[in-house]
């Protein structure tokens, strides 16, 4: 295994970082502020990143608000995920055309650009490795999404916040970043003036990235405090998901009043799923023109809050919201286990702040694993 | 689906009581208003053509609510002479705007509005085509979207589903990257109750969903409630963010009375 190169990053560095990448070729895509929120689209430099500002997250809510530490990844995680950009809402899959006489099939074409992310954070990593594990690992390889994902460039960064809808310590998918799937891991040290980065490079191409950077050596108390920064986030969480028996206890209550409970509550909106870094659903559109010339087929991301989602020969399977809210839950922190050998939350709380009515996962699961089916836990 | 189709379908453009604003949008579909043209045959459309013949029709796309008793007969002399009928709209789907009135006393309207009130006859209610006649197919919004009106024209001369789907405002939402503006910004929002076909024009410009394409496949309207008083609205404004371009489809109906201030 090679050694973590560690360094210490001026904060200013940031700026430099950023350029380096762009100069090798990389569309830079990274934190910004749009409309109220932090996404991540294509930045030109430091100035896009959400410097100054960080995000108030609970259950429904979210908001933007002024930090004057200056520091630059001082939020947490916005309505968005990577996923947006390895695995897009909507796909055109290909094009048929009818045209003197013959019949031809286009595309689909895959976007071979080289793209570097900034500021990926911890459970966005295990987010990523999950879908690469349904995507590029299972039987069914998708090559549209291998040549998005192929060759990024990742500077992730470990949060030294956390938001109340955090709950990545309870999973162990952070805060601290791991090495893996990434080529540089910075952790944000602000306190006053003393404001730098750790920064660890993982493997040759991070390694000479930082090289260019005139990072300076770093100190064990450097490390140390760094850790300590991280350590504090993880300590600060206050959401969690036990997975001790958690897949056997919510088999065990597949009826459970707490369903029914949620049920009432479910807008059945689909929020969850697309803010959800893991989930994968998608659906597939075929259009004709109305000369019956051209045809195309497309893929959308999909929800299986939907009615069509489980719609075979003659109807939906789950044709209540009881039956859908608790697909989803299911798949999230039981099935997903039976598929794939992990759950398929990495505790990021997206689907609980972006639920327009706050619905909380880890307070659902508990509440449906702790008090048994004894039908006492209408909420 | 064949391009040498034996006999291209007979179509008519049908006005009740609406604003024209959905007819429109077949005329401002310009991309593919020439191949519309060429593959049907427009049998009548006043609105925009000289056509004005008489049915029998293959496709009747009808705009606009049934608010008189003329009216009322020529939707069932409509559907006896239609093999499709396409409802497009809110005010065909679900009564239109112009179904506030049904909460109200139409006669003392006409009494304070008209010179001579004994000439207007009309109906206490404003309804949808669908509480009079069987109707194939519903296209929602107010007004309805140019590519779903292209789509489900496509779709029905190739003989496949179209793809209109019935799911929630947030799906479109989500998937175009809007940011959303009753969690970020503490905008109410119809968007979760309301169904997708807009491409999510409001959020889309920071401001809450008005739910003019009706209700979506099952929404949940007290929950949706129960939040809009979180954020801080009053029943009174429930009631109203309730009664809009919708306010006849029984859902939005309901959630609207259950708020109301009596
Ligand atoms: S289920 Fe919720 S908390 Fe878990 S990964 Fe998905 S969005 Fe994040
Ligand atoms: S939770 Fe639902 S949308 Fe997400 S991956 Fe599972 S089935 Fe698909
Ligand atoms: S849990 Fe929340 S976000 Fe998910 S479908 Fe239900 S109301 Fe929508
Ligand atoms: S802005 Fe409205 S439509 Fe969009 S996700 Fe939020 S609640 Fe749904």
């Amino acid at each position: 295994m090679p050694e973590r190169k560690r360094t210490r990053l001026a904060a200013e560095r940031v700026a430099d970082l950023i350029q380096t990448l762009a100069g090798r070729g990389y569309t830079v895509i990274g934190p910004t502020v749009r409309d109220g929120a932090v996404v991540y689209e294509e930045i030109a430099d430091a100035q896009d990143l959400p410097r100054g500002w960080t995000d108030r997250q609970e259950p429904g809510r979210y908001r933007l608000e002024p930090r004057a530490d200056g520091a630059w990844f001082g939020y947490n995680l916005g309505p968005q995920s990577w996923k947006r950009h390895l695995f897009p809402p909507q796909t055109k899959l290909f094009t048929a055309e009818r045209a003197d006489g013959l019949f031809r099939i286009l595309g689909p074409e895959a976007e071979r650009r080289p793209r570097a992310f900034i500021g990926v954070r911890a459970c966005e990593l295990a987010a990523i490795a999950a879908q690469d594990q349904v995507l590029l690992e299972g039987p069914f390889r998708d090559g549209l999404y291998a040549a998005r994902r192929e060759g990024v460039f990742i500077v992730a960064v470990s949060c030294t916040l956390a938001a109340p809808t955090c709950f990545c310590a309870s999973l162990g998918t952070g805060p601290q970043a791991p090495g893996e799937l990434c080529d540089i891991v910075l952790t944000e040290v602000v306190n006053g003036a003393d404001h730098w980065f750790l920064a660890e490079a993982e493997g040759a191409r991070g390694a000479e990235v930082l090289d260019r950077l005139a990072a300076e050596p770093c100190t064990e108390d450097d490390s140390r405090r760094a850790g300590a920064a991280v350590y504090a986030a993880a300590q600060s969480q206050t959401r969690r998901v036990d997975c001790d028996g958690l897949r056997e206890a919510l088999e065990d209550n597949f009826e459970h009043d707490r369903w029914d409970a949620v049920a009432r509550r479910c807008l059945a909106c689909g929020n969850c799923t697309m803010v959800c870094p893991t989930c994968f659903c998608t659906t597939m559109e075929d259009f004709s023109d109305v000369e019956g010339s051209r045809a195309e087929r497309w893929r959308r991301w999909d929800s299986c809050f939907t009615a069509t989602f489980s719609y075979i020969h003659g109807g939906s399977v789950r044709t209540s919201v009881k039956a859908r809210y608790r697909q989803w839950l299911m798949h999230k922190l039981a099935t997903w286990i039976d598929q794939f050998g992990t759950p398929g939350c990495v505790g990021c709380g997206r689907c609980i702040t972006w639920c327009p009515v706050g619905i909380d996962l880890t307070e659902e699961a508990r509440a449906i694993c702790r008090d048994g089916n004894d039908g006492n836990t209408v909420a | 689906m064949s391009s040498e189709r034996k006999k291209k379908p007979s179509v008519a453009v049908v006005k009740f009581a609406s604003c024209d604003g959905c007819q429109l949008s077949l005329l401002d579909a310009e991309d593919e208003l020439l191949a519309v043209a060429g593959a049907i045959d427009i049998a009548y459309f006043p609105e925009a053509s000289r056509a004005m013949r008489g049915g029998p029709y293959d496709i009747a796309l009808v705009e606009g609510s049934i608010t008189t008793h003329e009216d009322a007969e020529r939707i069932h002399n409509l559907r006896r002479q239609s093999r499709t009928l396409v409802t497009i709209g809110a005010c065909a789907t679900s009564g239109g705007i112009q179904a506030l009135r049904n909460w109200k006393d139409v006669d003392e309207f006409v009494r304070v509005v008209y010179a001579t009130p004994q000439f207007v006859s009309t109906l206490k209610l404003s309804t949808p085509v669908a509480e009079h006649v069987p109707v194939d197919f519903e296209l929602r919004g107010c007004p309805i979207d140019k590519h779903q009106l292209v789509e489900l024209i496509a779709a029905t001369l190739a003989g496949r589903k179209p793809n209109i789907p019935t799911y929630s405002v947030c799906i479109e939402c989500k998937r175009n990257a809007n940011v959303c503006v009753a969690v970020a910004r503490g905008t109410p929002c119809l968007g979760p109750v309301t169904q997708a076909g807009c491409g999510a024009l409001c959020p889309a410009f920071d401001r809450g969903c008005y739910g003019c394409y009706g209700p979506m496949e099952s929404p949940n309207t007290g929950s949706l409630a129960a939040q809009l008083r979180v954020m801080g609205q009053s029943d009174a404004e429930i009631s109203r963010a309730f009664r809009g371009f919708n306010a006849w489809a029984w859902q939005f109906r309901k959630a609207s009375e259950e708020h109301e201030r009596t």
